[in-house]
């Protein structure tokens, strides 16, 4: 049976065709030209897991231990992922929180964060809440523990050198240094965590993963073509003697001070203590932010940095510099002698000096070890009104250069960030200060230390390596070798600094001086068997404002030294406020350190010694008193400024600026006047 | 003849079983693709979804190689018989059926679960070829017209009953083969016409297609501008027939949604095109209400980012991030062709297109060979079926066509629908092997 072709059978094939075309070019368009489709597809599917590493070890010259990791885990949530409904009771039950925080928490992650962004939930849960969250961790989707490290202080020392960690604020991810991290980032946020933030941190690994629906991770994406792999931290190797720390530490308990010790060969900062001390473990875990606040109320400031931030007047510890700097510019020769009789009259008021008998002060040498007052206010004049420079301003000018490069006055670079400069007058701060009209009997008491000269412990120390090596230091730093060694950011301070062109001989001069006062001088208690050290103690008198009236307070106690004498070790100064003689308590307590240093043990004859130190309380009762004071200032400081930036701010916007700045500047005042009485009160 | 008549491995179609063959193992690649995970030791895992599929294909095979072996006039002289078994069954699948996901068109018999409905398109097609090919059939009687269309849609109307909506709008697809046979033009246009301003007026946007419908009209009217002239009665078809359109897209059907419709039941009709309720059909929700989230929308969504994330070249065998981690729901059965489309792009996407529209057209092309009527409509019920399945499954992945549970034939995962469309195949080449015979 033969039929002609149905005609219709090309229209059933035509509708198979059509409706596939149709189809094909749906696809077409689905495929290649919707793009979001892409986008949403490695959204859902790819899970991006970033890896920390473990951050850089911190360890002593002996290589022990100072500051490593322990293993902690953080709770982050992603919102958007987070099952609907979650099962709040179960979840606040697994980690011991109230359903108020949790509410509490999840608004400030809104608030911080947008919504499909991982962020912070709970940081650093306890081993139990880790446990509790691990076994039902399925049930919890969009909540994720993260592996971190954490850092361990292993001894409760140096907390204020090694600094600490924490998270990242907003303002500081604003600035560039911190470009490449992100909100929920650990950061250094002090000290040597801070400096050396970048060697420390190491680099952050990315994984790329695929997740099923569940947001369970599964393969690698890609094969892992495009993850990082993370690179641990390096290590950071320090000068510090966790012995010596340790030690030095507990000698400057109950007193408020600072003491710091360098090599004089490497610069190499082998103690350095601010006291009082706190334990840093204290800040780190999540209860860090309170205790930062509990520290940061304290009346004694153990968060102050004293040994590189407060800034002390050095009293005699600076006659050797005074000399020193008139021998370098020959104004004095070693011979040079002064017959003092008890007090400098020259300058029409009288400047008492300890000693009275004829000669103490015959020649440069004799002054020195007998801390003669008159010797160096006559010295400091001879050397600013020097013929050479023509006047006193250009010779003030030129000591206060001199003082520069002994990095007085000037920030000494150590690798600690937040390090103050202290201060050395010039020429243009006495224009100032005296309107033009002054001359060398009116800044006299500069040349002992006194007056407004202003330098920081770390200073004195770096000043006593510039004695010890006749004429040279190096900037004093922490780190001895980045990772087991030298790194290019170590190398400014391998630069020997020669800041003094004087014979040896001279130096000797002043040695030996440093090394008489010890053995016969004023710092005969900071004698030692078998080493000779070279010293000079201080007794810096200081003012402080105590209910509305400038009062004079106890003496700081300030000792400097070096030893031994040839091929000196350690370099060291203490500075202990308001609490007397130099004599008394810096020099002994110095003794001490560089005995411990030097012999690794105090020998049992310095025990009564040993403990008088050990237990003495020389906090000031007047500490409470100003640290109230100066908190009340510099709160109403911030509210005054505060105020006028308001106001200022008000003013470009209402634009009739004129009559509203007066009625501002009035209200400043007023404000001021009201801050004066308060004080006074 | 006995030269003519060669031994039957000769006279079977190699090219649809190849097509077949190549369909088949298509579809267990991307359901490995899909399972297999690179931690698998072994890729034989008895217990995944491929090893099953593998499995199913053995037994497709062992059992078309039985229905070769049948002689061809059992599948003609047992058509009516088979068929009104298969309603028995079908009707006793309405109260005895398994519930499964809330429709009852499952029948178990033990562990094994078959689902009546699918293979009960095999015993339609035959018994619908049977009845054209009968001698005292007049296919252009009316009465036999109704007979046909009953033969076809009482299966259909069995299902719906089950609950199985999708499944019984296969049976629709007879019309196509009717057509063939006989019915006039007028009832293809008008249908296809219904089925577009439908989809139209729920896919596009309202005002965009009354501007496609007005333009069409006018075209309609400038190409038949003669006729029109000349006569009365083409001039009111075409008015009436742009004046109903635009009536029920632009009229009634927002009234409806607007006033007749409950809130679900509008969600209910969007969801299943894969779209969200368009605001001015939105009622405002009763206070306390939460707005459920829409399975069908998140369904089309997900497997438009599994297809669309292919691009043209795909993510590869094995890559495809979407399907690997099961974010595509149902991606085994009725959305398997998400993996095809996220791991080979375009390209494979048209392959496979290519292939299905090649075997319908190489069986399109068998029946109009055939000396017997009833080897050639069961051909076009067999190529219709295809057509059906492969149309609605692949529009639904994209968003062209609502979700209704229909699988796509040979690729999908399941006993039951590989089995039927195997043996759908298997008789079809069978009859083929005789086509110089006449069956009645």
């Amino acid at each position: 049976m033969s039929q002609a072709a149905n005609p219709r059978q090309y229209v059933i094939s035509f509708i198979f065709i059509g409706i596939a075309s149709v189809i094909l070019l749906r696809l077409f368009f689905l495929q290649t030209f919707e793009a979001k489709y892409k986008i949403m597809a490695n959204d859902i599917a790819i899970y991006k897991k970033v890896v920390y590493p473990p951050r850089g070890v911190i360890t002593d010259r002996k290589g022990k231990n100072m500051l490593s990791n322990t293993v902690i885990y953080d709770l982050m949530v992603t919102p958007h992922n987070m099952s609907k409904p979650f099962d709040t009771v179960q979840f606040c039950a697994a980690l011991d929180i109230d359903k108020k925080t949790f509410i509490n928490t999840m608004r400030r992650v809104y608030e911080r964060n947008i919504e499909v962004r991982q962020s912070m939930f709970m940081e650093q849960l306890s081993q139990e809440q880790t446990a509790r969250f691990q076994e039902n961790a399925y049930t919890f989707t969009g909540f994720e523990l993260v592996e971190r490290n954490i850092r361990q202080y292993d001894h409760p020392n140096a907390g204020i050198l090694l600094g600490y960690i924490g998270e990242v604020s907003p303002e500081m991810l604003k600035k560039p240094r911190y470009a490449s991290y992100r909100q929920g980032d650990y950061a250094g946020l002090s000290g040597l965590e801070l400096q050396y933030e970048e060697v420390l941190r190491g680099q952050r690994g990315v994984h790329y993963l695929e997740r099923d629906k569940f947001n369970r991770p599964r393969d690698p994406y890609k094969g892992g073509i495009l993850d990082t792999q993370e690179v641990a931290g390096k290590s950071l190797q320090l000068y510090l003697d966790a012995d010596l720390q340790a030690y030095a530490e507990k000698l400057m308990a109950n007193k408020i001070g600072s003491v710091v010790a360098i090599d004089p060969q490497t610069g190499g900062i082998l103690a350095m203590v601010s006291s009082p001390t706190y334990d840093p473990n204290l800040l780190r875990g999540h209860d860090r932010a309170k205790n930062y606040a509990a520290l940061y109320r304290l009346a004694t400031r153990p968060l102050f940095n004293r040994a590189t931030q407060a800034m002390y007047p050095p009293g005699s510890t600076i006659k050797p510099f005074t000399g020193l700097v008139a021998l370098n510019v020959g104004a004095i020769t070693p011979s040079f002698g002064y017959g003092c009789r008890g007090s400098y009259n020259a300058c029409g008021r009288s400047i008492a000096c300890e000693h009275k008998d004829a000669g103490h002060a015959a020649n440069f040498r004799l002054a020195l070890a007998h801390s003669c007052n008159s010797y160096f206010c006559h010295v400091f004049r001879m050397t600013i009104d020097y013929k050479n420079f023509g006047s006193v301003k250009e010779g003030l000018q030129t000591w206060h250069n001199y003082y520069n490069s002994f990095s007085f006055g000037v920030p000494t670079g150590i690798d600690l960030p937040f390090e103050k400069g202290g201060f050395v007058p010039d020429s243009a701060k006495y224009d100032r200060m005296y309107h033009n009209v002054w001359n060398s009997c009116t800044v006299v008491f500069v040349g002992m230390g006194q007056g407004e000269l202003l330098l920081t412990p770390l200073q004195m120390a770096n000043g006593m390596c510039i004695i010890a090596n006749k004429g040279y230091y190096y900037t004093p730093h922490f780190v001895k070798s980045i990772g087991g060694h030298a790194d290019t950011v170590l190398k400014k301070y391998n630069e020997m600094h020669r800041v003094l062109n004087i014979p040896d001989s001279t130096f000797n001069i002043v040695q030996q001086a440093m090394q008489d006062v010890v053995e016969s001088g004023t710092a005969a208690g900071a004698k030692l068997d078998g080493v000779t050290i070279c010293a000079k103690t201080g007794t810096a008198e200081n003012k402080a404002i105590v209910n509305g009236e400038v009062i004079k307070m106890p003496d700081h106690s300030m000792f400097v030294a070096f030893a031994p004498r040839e091929n000196p070790k350690i370099a060291i100064a203490v500075a202990i406020e308001n609490a007397g003689y130099g004599a008394t308590w810096a020099a002994p307590i110095a003794s001490l350190l560089i005995e411990k240093y030097l012999k690794d043990s105090v020998s049992v004859k310095r025990k009564a010694m040993e403990d008088k130190m050990l237990n003495a309380h020389l906090i000031n009762k007047y500490t409470y008193t100003i640290d109230s004071v100066s908190r009340l200032h510099d709160a109403m400081v911030y509210q005054a400024r505060m105020e006028k930036k308001y106001a200022t701010d008000s003013t470009r916007r209402a634009q009739d600026s004129a009559i509203f700045t007066h009625w501002v500047d009035d209200r400043l005042r007023n404000i001021k006047k009201q801050n004066l009485k308060s004080t006074k009160k | 003849m006995s030269s003519l008549r060669k031994a039957l491995f000769y006279r079977i179609d190699g090219v649809v079983l190849l097509l077949y063959v190549l369909l088949v193992t298509v579809g267990i690649l991307a359901i490995f693709s899909v399972e297999h995970r690179t931690t698998d030791i072994t890729i034989f895992l008895a217990n995944k979804t491929y090893m099953k599929q593998f499995m199913w294909f053995g037994y497709s095979l062992l059992f078309g190689f039985v229905i070769l072996l049948t002689d061809s006039k059992f599948f003609s002289s047992f058509a009516f018989l088979i068929y009104t078994i298969a309603l028995a069954v079908l009707f006793i699948t309405i109260f005895a059926g398994v519930d499964v996901k809330g429709s009852r068109s499952w029948l178990g018999i033990g562990s094994f679960r078959f689902q009546p409905g699918e293979v009960a398109k095999i015993f339609t097609s035959m018994a619908l070829a049977k009845f054209m090919s009968l001698p005292e059939t007049n296919f252009k009687t009316l009465k036999d017209r109704l007979v046909a269309v009953a033969i076809a849609l009482v299966p259909a109307a069995l299902i719906i009953l089950q609950k199985e909506t999708g499944l019984a709008l296969v049976y629709f697809c007879f019309f196509l083969v009717m057509y063939r046979e006989g019915l006039p033009n007028s009832v293809l246009v008008i249908g296809f016409s219904l089925v577009a301003l439908v989809l139209g007026t729920l896919l596009i946007e309202r005002k965009v297609l009354f501007i496609v419908l007005t333009v069409l009209a006018v075209v309609i009217g400038l190409l038949m501008r003669q006729t029109l002239r000349r006569r009365m009665m083409p001039r009111i078809i075409l008015v009436g027939a742009w004046l109903f359109c635009i009536i029920f897209s632009q009229v009634a059907v927002p009234f409806a949604f607007k006033h007749v419709l409950q809130r679900h039941q509008i969600d209910r009709i969007f969801s299943t095109i894969g779209k969200e309720v368009p605001d001015e059909y939105d009622k405002t929700m009763v206070a306390g209400e939460e707005k459920k989230g829409n399975s069908s929308e998140y369904n089309v969504l997900q497997s438009k980012i599994a297809i669309g994330s292919g691009g043209f070249w795909g993510k590869g065998f094995l890559n495809g991030t979407s399907t690997k981690n099961q974010f595509v729901p149902e991606q085994n059965t009725d959305f398997i062709f998400c993996a095809i489309g996220e791991q080979f792009g375009f390209i494979g996407s048209a392959i496979l297109v290519i292939l299905y529209v090649s075997m319908m057209l190489r069986i399109v092309f068998i029946a109009e060979r055939q000396r017997s009527v009833f080897t050639r409509v069961y051909a076009y019920c067999v190529a219709c079926i295809l057509f059906f399945h492969f149309a609605v499954n692949i529009s639904m992945t994209i968003g062209l066509m609502p979700v209704i549970g229909i699988t796509l034939p040979f690729l999908s995962y399941g006993g039951s629908s590989l089995m039927s469309f195997s043996i759908l195949i298997f008789i079809l080449v069978r009859l083929d092997a005789d086509r110089q015979a006449l069956i009645r």
